[in-house]
């Protein structure tokens, strides 16, 4: 059983809202007392996946679900979906269009970066029918390295 | 050292977010990609970017920031202010480079080793 299950909308291309998903999922986890690094971690991870959906995947959302083993960060998209995604996985690939990257996005670190501050990633994709990130953090035992 | 002793210290206008500016600085950090200071940034640093977009207010209060740095003379958005406020992140200008700021604080012992022991990283 769930010990909590939270979501939120991401409404694609609104770049004034953007983070918000995140900085909600933050501040509800600090109020449980989880550990900061952790805490830290998951931000990282929500505001990655928020942005790409923000970017690149029309509207969407981001779901939280908390059980006594593990914390599920879960962002799905109704986008154009990820075509090679061992190439969109690659330090410094992006698909990114000119006017995001002169905002300091479109670097190609949003799923590496995602990948490293996760403990488990699993990304389904299909083309026109949208992508889905789920990232997993184990409470014990998968603590990684900042 | 407080935000507000920078604010002293180096003449830098707040622009944003003075309710957080008794926040501690244990740290500075320089970067204008986002993704490379989201997964980067120190908890705690002064970050210093020329990006003055709604977005960085979001990084910043993920990354648990004590401020922005805007530098090289360029200015927030109305809506940046807004979040700012909002979040109690303050946002200060810097007309000169990034470099040059860093140099500064960094003489005046932030982010160096000794400095590091008072916080909580």
């Amino acid at each position: 059983m769930p010990r909590l299950k939270k979501r939120f909308h991401i409404r694609g291309g609104d770049f004034i809202r953007a983070g918000e998903a995140s900085i909600n999922i933050q501040n509800l986890l600090k109020s449980m007392d989880f550990d900061p690094r952790l805490v830290r971690r998951i931000a990282i991870c929500g505001y990655e996946g928020e942005m790409n959906v923000v970017m690149h995947g029309g509207d969407g959302s981001l779901s939280l679900e908390v059980d006594a083993e593990k914390l599920v960060l879960e962002l799905k998209d109704s986008g154009p979906g990820i075509e090679d995604i061992d190439l969109a996985m690659q330090a410094g690939y992006s698909t990114a269009k000119d006017d995001y990257r002169e905002m300091g996005f479109g670097a190609g670190m949003g799923l590496p970066n995602m990948k490293k501050n996760s403990d488990q990633i699993h990304i389904e994709s299909q083309k026109s029918r949208g992508t889905t990130v789920q990232m997993i953090f184990f409470l014990s035992g998968g603590e990684k390295a900042d | 050292m407080m935000v507000k002793d920078l604010v002293d210290k180096f003449g830098l206008a707040v622009t944003a977010g003075e309710s957080g500016l008794d926040r501690e600085v244990s740290s500075g950090y320089c970067g204008d990609l986002l993704s490379e200071v989201m997964g980067n940034a120190p908890a705690g640093c002064a970050w210093m970017t020329v990006q003055g977009h709604q977005n960085i207010v979001a990084v910043a209060v993920l990354r648990e920031m004590a401020a922005i740095i805007i530098t090289g003379g360029q200015t927030p958005d109305d809506e940046t202010i807004k979040k700012a406020d909002q979040e109690g992140i303050p946002i200060l200008l810097w007309s000169n480079s990034s470099f040059t700021l860093a140099g500064r604080l960094f003489s005046a012992g932030i982010g160096k080793p000794a400095t590091e022991s008072s916080s909580k990283r």
